[in-house]
């Protein structure tokens, strides 16, 4: 079967998605200035560990293979080993995302005894100076050492995850050396002006020269993981690898630490949320029934792109990137590396540059929710 | 190496979930995601080890002798990314 095809099955969506996040907690001791989720402060309402723990076994009996549980900070929840070990003990693998700041030498050495739990750490720079930046003063030195202490344990190839900006770009090489020398696994993946990031979006985002810089990069290299988030540079040329398309809704979805479910993890938004985990039917009822996720898989024109030569390539790009830049979604992606979103952008009141800033010009640009933007203080009684 | 007149089955490790176009198979342990995209292939992996070597289990199947070179060549991929291997 062509890949062309391929592509039509998925996107009529999956009978339960291949890749779900799962945020479970808003709770973070940082406050990264492009945090999807904009975290800080647990949410009084989160899941307890029960509610959890009956998605775990929902997760299993659709046969789920992995959650990607993320946050907020994850581990920061008092069960969050508790409820890894539960997915494990039920068949559903864990990837989990960390800032690396809990990790002790006790913990490295209980994660690298466990089978099928993958630790993701993140930072967004190679240099104290850049990820900090981003990230907060001394994250960038917490995380280094969460990557030693997972290394003198011998947990094997953990992964570092990036988000690329616009400061960053430039330390690609200096980032794969640092993976290298852990034995680790890079990942790269789009920055969204989404939660927090749509206030710094515009100052962060990745120059036009970047973007094709970028993608002559990874086409050299597809060993370097991506989430298959930059489907939108294949518009230059040969498909990265992976999946070139949204898979909002179709092969995706995110549930949040209240058990919200949103058709993405960069659509945290009540135009994207399609049901709860507590209603009736719980998350399989979500996934297959929901009107929004109905719609999402439903076939979809290509609007203003579909004039456009490249659009079998990109598929139009990031439904999340056009929706908090004010683009409609049939439109071009905001970061569209023919040009064609600066001009969608224009026509909007928006521009691409450093300036973008909350409200600046932006006039039908959606704001994220309040969040839960103030941090919470990481205490030592974490386990 | 694939090779028809040897006994196969499906990794103790793979997990299949049948989905519209066929199924997904997940491998627990190298954590790769495979695509099954014809649902005789995906009833043939199940049925390997039932049999004495890849080709009897094509015999026993419904899938028309003129698809077996591309079902063994299916077969073959499937062995490089560990889904089904040698018993």
């Amino acid at each position: 079967m062509p890949a062309d095809r391929l592509t039509d099955e998925l996107k009529r969506g999956l009978d339960a998605p291949i890749c779900l996040t799962w945020e479970i907690t808003y709770g973070c001791n940082l406050a990264c200035v492009h945090c999807l989720s904009s975290s800080g402060r647990r949410d009084p309402n989160e899941l307890t560990t029960g509610e959890a723990m009956a998605v775990i076994d929902e997760l299993h009996d659709l046969q789920v293979f992995y959650v990607n549980i993320g946050g907020g900070e994850p581990t920061i929840r008092p069960d969050f080993y508790e409820l890894v070990d539960y997915a494990v003990a039920n068949g559903v693998g864990v990837k989990f995302s960390t800032n690396g700041s809990t990790i002790t030498p006790e913990r490295a050495r209980q994660l690298t005894a466990a089978d099928y739990v993958d630790v993701q750490i993140s930072i967004d720079g190679a240099t104290a100076a850049i990820n900090d930046a981003v990230r907060g003063e001394g994250s960038f030195a917490a995380a280094r050492r969460a990557m030693d202490l997972l290394a003198e344990a011998g947990f094997g190839a953990f992964k570092i995850s990036v988000v690329m900006t616009r400061h960053n770009i430039p330390q690609l090489d200096d980032l794969v050396a640092i993976a290298d020398g852990y034995g680790a696994q890079l990942r790269l993946t789009r920055l969204r002006p989404s939660g927090r990031g749509a206030d710094t979006w515009g100052e962060l985002h990745p120059t036009a020269g970047q973007q094709v810089d970028l993608y002559h990069w990874l086409r050299e290299r597809p060993e370097v993981l991506t989430g298959d988030s930059f489907f939108h540079l294949s518009a230059l040329g040969e498909a990265l690898p992976g999946l070139n398309l949204c898979g909002a809704g179709r092969v995706v979805c995110l549930i949040d630490p209240v058990g919200d479910v949103y058709a993405c993890p960069f659509v945290l938004h009540p135009e994207f949320l399609a049901g709860s985990v507590r209603s009736p039917g719980g998350f399989a009822e979500v996934w297959r029934h929901s009107e929004l996720f109905t719609s999402l898989r439903q076939p979809g024109s290509a609007g203003a792109c579909s004039s456009c030569g490249s659009f079998d390539a990109c598929q139009g790009g990031c439904m999340a990137a056009k929706f908090f830049t004010g683009l409609p979604l049939d439109g071009p992606d905001p970061e569209c590396v023919l040009g064609h979103g600066e001009s969608a952008l224009a026509s909007v009141g928006a521009s691409v540059g450093p300036g973008v800033g909350a409200g600046v010009g932006a006039g039908s640009r959606p704001t994220p929710g309040p969040g839960h933007s103030t941090p919470v203080r990481l205490g030592r009684r974490l386990h | 190496m694939f090779d028809a007149a040897r006994p196969y089955r499906l990794d103790a490790q793979v997990a299949i979930r049948p989905e519209p176009f066929g199924a997904l198979a997940y491998h627990y342990g190298n954590r790769r995601l495979t695509f099954l995209r014809d649902p005789l292939l995906v009833d043939l992996v199940r049925d390997l080890e039932h049999h004495d070597d890849v080709d009897t289990a094509l015999a026993a199947s419904p899938i028309p002798p003129a698809r077996w070179p591309a079902f063994r060549r299916a077969l073959a991929a499937l062995t490089a990314s560990e889904v089904i291997g040698a018993r």
